[in-house]
């Protein structure tokens, strides 16, 4: 049980910053254009695919500088002559815009690279094991992936706190338009945030790509799941977003590895549950199986009882 | 300096200023009255490009209708909102320093400038600017603009609300720096401040000027008073 316990939280600690890396981003840009980027997730496959072809080519390392800078570039492109412009016909009309843009995204992945995963590996260099633990071993890349995000959240957190860029941005998530008067162009922060977030969503795909499986469905499989973290840390909040993905990552990381279920906790109290029971099915249900949904649940239950998130200023 | 021409302006398709025609000369203080939601503060947010402007608005013969609000400030205007807008999560120090238009400040007003103008504000150097009083908010959100080196500052009702040793303050405050050089747009509703300080003096009324003069004309207006000012 401890043992479980521990690799739990090492592997939800894993999991959880990757989710960071995703939704630092998506809640920067809501806070500060208001525009909820459903196609985040999408820049998030364009970084593991542009990632694998650039290893093919040249290898992991440049192509773990590189393709984050490509999809950063795509992402200013997006928000200057996409967004800027839509902006104007309202918010609706912005979600339609990343709405669509994820399809656009998923075709152009399918015309290009087809719709069968490609073969986007962990470096040679990282592919041995980095410690034994409990008797079982702890892949080096796992603590490489922490390492890049908690040095991206390092980074990320110094910039916003103790530069100027970091000081407009921040002023600019209260009043845009009053650091706009005061001779700021804010516009441009805007693309050079929205490069940034989708930049760190590109540089996630990069560095799970490979751990994971690059292929065309990757995107619909962390979107929903990065829209929770958002929402469930409090739109907007940087902090809450952290929070939600590290409680998120764990709690999802420990179900799956939970044998347990509902019968076994009767069991504690005393009640024997047999398999003709009434419900049996659902009451020996292994939380393993319903770990993919309790994202969700968290989702459902935060609305209801703290609709602003854990951290979030204003209401979803 | 400034000159606004036949400016209008629209929120949807409410028309809120219908021609607005002023100017404030160099070294001037110039005082825009008229009662609540007349539009004077649609005026200073025309003039900024915050609300498109219909019409001209011209700034030592450069037209701004059309051009960004950061250009317009980069031009040598600056703003003061109505409701003071000081940056959250920020310090005071921090507000400041978002005030000058680049990292190395070469203006007139540098932070200890304001810290002598205000020395309330230099006590509160380190304190969120979500903290600080009324008062020294509105201090704040005005020495802020200023260190943009402004030759012009459009101050939108800066004594609203403020005990009235506060409102001398802010007062004494605008003669300061108008005798150092930067001309005045004052949006007032109150008569004391604006009446005592200004060469000049609008009264606007429905989206339009319905009076200009020197503050001793309207003083003997009392027609203009009762019409569009007076509650
Ligand atoms: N964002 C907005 N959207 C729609 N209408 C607005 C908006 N802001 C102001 N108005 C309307 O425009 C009119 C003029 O507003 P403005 O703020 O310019 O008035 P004001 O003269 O500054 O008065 P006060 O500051 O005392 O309220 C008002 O009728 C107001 O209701
Ligand atoms: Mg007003």
């Amino acid at each position: 049980m401890f043992e479980l316990f521990v690799f739990s939280i090492i592997n939800g600690l894993v999991y959880g910053m990757l989710l960071f890396m995703l939704s630092s981003g998506l809640t920067l840009i809501f806070s500060m254009m208001g525009v909820l980027n459903f196609a985040h997730a999408s820049f998030y496959m364009l970084g593991a695919y542009a990632a694998y072809q650039i290893s093919v080519y040249v290898g992991f390392w440049p192509a773990l500088i590189i393709a984050p800078l490509i999809i950063a570039f795509l992402g200013a492109l997006t928000e200057r002559y996409g967004l800027r412009h839509v902006h104007q016909y309202g918010h609706v009309a912005e979600l339609l815009f990343t709405f669509g843009l994820v399809y656009v995204i998923d075709e152009i992945v399918h015309l290009i690279w087809g719709r069968l995963p490609v073969d986007y590996r962990i470096p040679p260099s990282l592919d041995f094991s980095l410690f034994t633990l409990f008797g079982a071993s702890f892949p080096a890349y796992r603590g490489f992936m922490l390492l890049v995000s908690v040095v991206m959240f390092v980074v990320l957190y110094l910039v916003l706190t103790k530069t100027r860029v970091g000081m407009i941005v921040r002023a600019s998530l209260s009043h845009p338009d009053m650091v706009r008067a005061l001779g700021h162009n804010v516009p441009m922060v805007f693309t050079m945030v929205f490069a940034l977030g989708t930049g760190l969503a590109g540089l996630a795909g990069v560095i799970a790509g490979n751990y994971f499986i690059t292929e065309p469905g990757m995107a619909w499989a962390m979107g929903p799941i990065v829209f929770v973290v958002v929402v469930f840390g409090g739109l907007g909040s940087i902090v809450g977003a952290l929070w939600a993905s590290l409680i998120i990552g764990i709690i999802q990381t420990a179900a799956v590895a939970m044998p347990y279920s509902l019968a076994d906790l009767f069991a504690v109290f005393g009640l024997q549950l047999t398999r003709d029971a009434p419900l049996a099915d659902f009451w020996f249900l292994e939380l393993a199986r319903i770990a993919p949904i309790l994202p969700y649940l968290l989702l459902v239950l935060i609305l209801v009882f703290r609709p602003r998130g854990l951290m979030g200023t204003r209401e979803t | 300096m400034l000159e606004v021409k036949d400016l209008h302006a629209y929120y949807g398709k409410s028309h809120i200023l219908q021609g607005v025609d002023m100017h404030v000369g160099k070294g001037e203080i110039v005082s825009l009255l008229g009662r609540n939601g007349v539009g004077r503060s649609t005026t200073c947010k025309a003039i900024m490009g915050l609300v498109p402007p219909i019409g001209s608005v011209r700034y030592n013969g450069v037209e701004l209708a059309g051009k960004e609000p950061h250009q317009i400030a980069r031009l040598g205007l600056g703003y003061v909102p109505e409701d003071r807008q000081v940056f959250p999560g920020l310090t005071t120090r921090q507000n400041l320093e978002l005030g000058m238009k680049s990292a190395r400040s070469n203006g007139r007003w540098t932070i200890e400038d304001a810290y002598e103008l205000f020395p309330r504000l230099k006590e509160r150097a380190d304190t969120p600017a979500e903290v600080l009083s009324g008062g020294e908010q509105q201090m704040l959100s005005m020495c802020r603009t200023l260190m943009g080196d402004p030759e012009l500052i459009i101050v939108d009702e800066p004594t609203e609300g403020l005990a009235p040793m506060i409102v001398e303050q802010v007062g004494r405050f605008l003669l300061e720096i108008a005798q150092r050089g930067v001309s005045i747009l004052l949006v007032e509703q109150k008569l004391t401040i604006a009446l005592r300080i200004s060469q000049r003096v609008y009264v606007m009324g429905h989206g339009k000027i319905v009076f200009e003069g020197t503050p001793a004309e309207l003083q003997a207006n009392a027609q203009v008073r009762k019409e569009w000012l007076e509650v």
